[in-house]
């Protein structure tokens, strides 16, 4: 009977999420980075509550070092509270970051969808358009978007979107070429299936692995995309985030270096913390990995 | 034969890139609220409404879509940018004067990253498990999450502020003067940081690529001929395998051109150095559209131009991409 039931527990096919968990959490690094990751999108999530000194508001002497008077983190050249800008920043460094990943991911996928599953005329269309959008230098050609039509939060979002698309489009092209020859498409396409059900429901969650991968990316160069752009001066005054911490900052790191240093730092580590998330999840999800 | 004719298609391939970028400008410049004349009031501070419609009729803003596109692509292809308000001068001339730093700029470091990325990734192929290796991987994750104008006041707080070696910002010192070799090494000295910054995120990636290419090309059947002739391992690997290394960088290298033109928007500002991403940032500042834009067609033209040289290369060293044509 025990015997029975063992052999019905080993033959039962695991989900295929719970494998991958188990391949991620053998990665030591990549746990931790993951650790490191939820702290801080808790931070972006709760911390402006926990911590509600507004980062505008001079609350002390300016350029007061760190660990003085109360202030974990000094204090900046307006006498703002840094380590108020730097809670508070996380929310939007973060939120741009998942939003513009987000909208380029989706760009990516419908076209990338689109020229791997119908190829010919539209497949060379849409990647002609690929290769014009990976011709335009990104970041000028965002800062043009946000110069033209103004600084605010959403159109942020969009100027990075519009230009970090690419990459997400020639892989879901080429997993796309690659999965479109399988049996199973063959069947499902023999048994009737329309176009939009065997790009949706067929092939997309079987190329899905390598766009995840690039997907946490992403979220990674967004952030740092953002943090460029309001370095530049390029971001809503009436926001704090990271880059603008450092660019307003930066005429006085003679002053105070810790107010550039920090909030480069917590870019720094936000961003490795994904990128090593990101090296996870591709040995979790490559299945010729998994075999070994 | 062959190669003159794929260079043609090539080059015409690239002139309907560029018309692409034009158009684009030309459609963002229309999508933007308010126009040249909007621009040019607010530069000489506020106009009456007789001033902007002439304004209006000097730029043909008073004539049809159609014909106003048709206009300014002749008018760019004769690279005709338009009038700065701001620099008082026309775009293209303050463009022009503003590249060469930029070009100084970009070239130099790809040069460096490459080389040093290549040694790196030869070293660590040689020695998979050694210290080259974890200096790669050290480097391919610094080298990607590290914001570059954060790396780049780092190493100015650290080389220039705390222990001078290097002067803080710009291109030139004033005080120099002197024979051509006594500014040039006064250049060099300013160029030093800049240069380490923007290499800094493209010797990672050059790094890590070029190690796993030695890698599979060392792997390959050719390469154990060549151990079996008795060749010594440096000539298998400088006289043999680099060549077929090479490719994947130097494709690489050529796809990121876009992304080192952006860097050097960032690197440019933080070190103050007198090139077009110091020119777009405070033409951004005062709102100077014709010379944003000719900033974004000019960049765009130096990345296409980057792309063609690329691939001229790729079918020199490549022979395998010369018969696939």
């Amino acid at each position: 009977m025990t015997e029975k039931e063992n052999k019905e527990k080993e033959e039962k096919p695991r989900h295929p999420l719970s494998e991958v968990f188990d391949m991620y959490i053998r990665n030591f690094s990549a746990v931790c980075a993951m650790l490191v990751l939820i702290v801080i999108i808790i931070l972006a999530i709760f911390g402006p509550s926990l911590y509600p000194t507004d980062p505008f508001e001079m609350v002390w002497m300016p350029f007061s070092p760190p660990g003085q008077e109360g202030f974990l983190l000094g204090t900046d050249y307006l006498g703002r509270d840094l380590m108020a800008g730097l809670v508070h920043g996380a929310r939007v460094s973060i939120l741009v970051g998942i939003s513009a990943a987000f909208m380029s991911v989706v760009i990516g996928i419908t076209i990338g969808a689109l020229a791997g599953y119908y190829r010919g005329t539209v497949e060379e269309i849409l990647m002609r358009l690929t290769e014009f959008f990976q011709v335009l230098p990104t970041l000028l050609f965002s800062m043009v978007i946000v110069a033209l039509f103004g600084a605010s939060l959403p159109m942020i979002v969009i100027a990075i979107g519009l230009v970090s698309w690419t990459a997400v489009a020639r892989i879901t092209r080429a997993e796309f070429l690659r999965i479109r020859e399988l049996e199973f498409v063959l069947a499902s396409r023999a048994s009737g299936a329309s176009d939009f059900r065997l790009i949706f429901s067929v092939i997309l969650p079987n190329a899905l692995p390598p766009i995840i991968v690039q997907a946490a990316l992403m979220v990674g160069s967004a952030i740092l995309f953002e943090a460029g752009l309001s370095f530049l001066g390029l971001s809503d005054p009436n926001i704090v985030s990271w880059g603008q911490i450092i660019g307003s900052n930066r005429q006085y790191i003679l002053d105070a270096s810790y107010t550039v240093t920090v909030p480069g730092l917590a870019i720094f580590i936000t961003v490795l913390a994904i990128s090593l998330v990101g090296d996870g999840l591709n040995d979790a999800l490559n299945p010729k990995l998994r075999r070994r | 034969m062959k190669l003159v004719f794929a260079v043609i298609q090539r080059v015409f391939y690239a002139a309907i890139l560029l018309l692409a970028v034009i158009v684009l400008n030309f459609f963002m410049m229309h999508l933007a609220p308010g126009d040249i004349a909007d621009s040019i009031a607010q530069t000489m501070g506020g106009a009456d409404e007789e001033i902007m419609n002439e304004i209006r009729a000097e730029y043909g803003l008073d004539k049809p879509f159609l014909t106003q596109l048709v206009q300014y692509i002749l008018k760019v292809a004769q690279f005709d940018l338009g009038y700065s308000y701001f620099y008082t001068q026309p775009v293209t001339s303050l463009i022009l004067s503003k590249i060469p730093a930029t070009l100084l700029l970009v070239i130099t470091s790809q040069i460096l990253a490459l080389i040093v990325g290549v040694l790196l990734g030869v070293q660590s192929a040689k020695n998979p498990n050694g210290i080259s290796s974890f200096v790669v991987s050290m480097l391919a994750l610094f080298g990607y999450a590290a914001p570059v104008f954060w790396t780049g006041i780092l190493l100015l707080i650290a080389f220039s502020l705390k222990i001078p070696i290097f002067p803080v910002a710009g291109m030139y010192d004033v005080m120099v003067e002197g024979s051509f070799f006594v500014e040039a090494l006064d250049v060099l000295k300013h160029l030093v940081l800049p240069v380490v910054t923007l290499s800094s995120i493209f010797l990672a990636l050059y790094s890590r690529l070029c190690r796993a290419s030695m890698m599979e090309v060392l792997g390959s059947d050719y390469i154990r001929t060549a151990k079996a002739k008795g060749l010594s391992r440096n000539e298998i690997i400088y006289k043999h395998a680099l060549k077929n290394a090479l490719s994947p960088v130097i494709t690489l290298a050529g796809l990121q051109l876009s992304a080192v033109v952006s860097g050097a928007v960032l690197v440019e500002a933080v070190y103050s150095w007198p090139g077009l991403g110091t020119l777009a940032f405070n033409s951004i500042l005062s709102r100077d559209t014709p010379t944003i834009l000719g900033i974004l067609f000019f960049s765009s033209l130096v990345v296409i131009v980057g792309n063609l040289l690329t691939d001229l290369v790729l079918r020199l060293i490549d022979p395998r991409m010369r018969g696939s044509e």
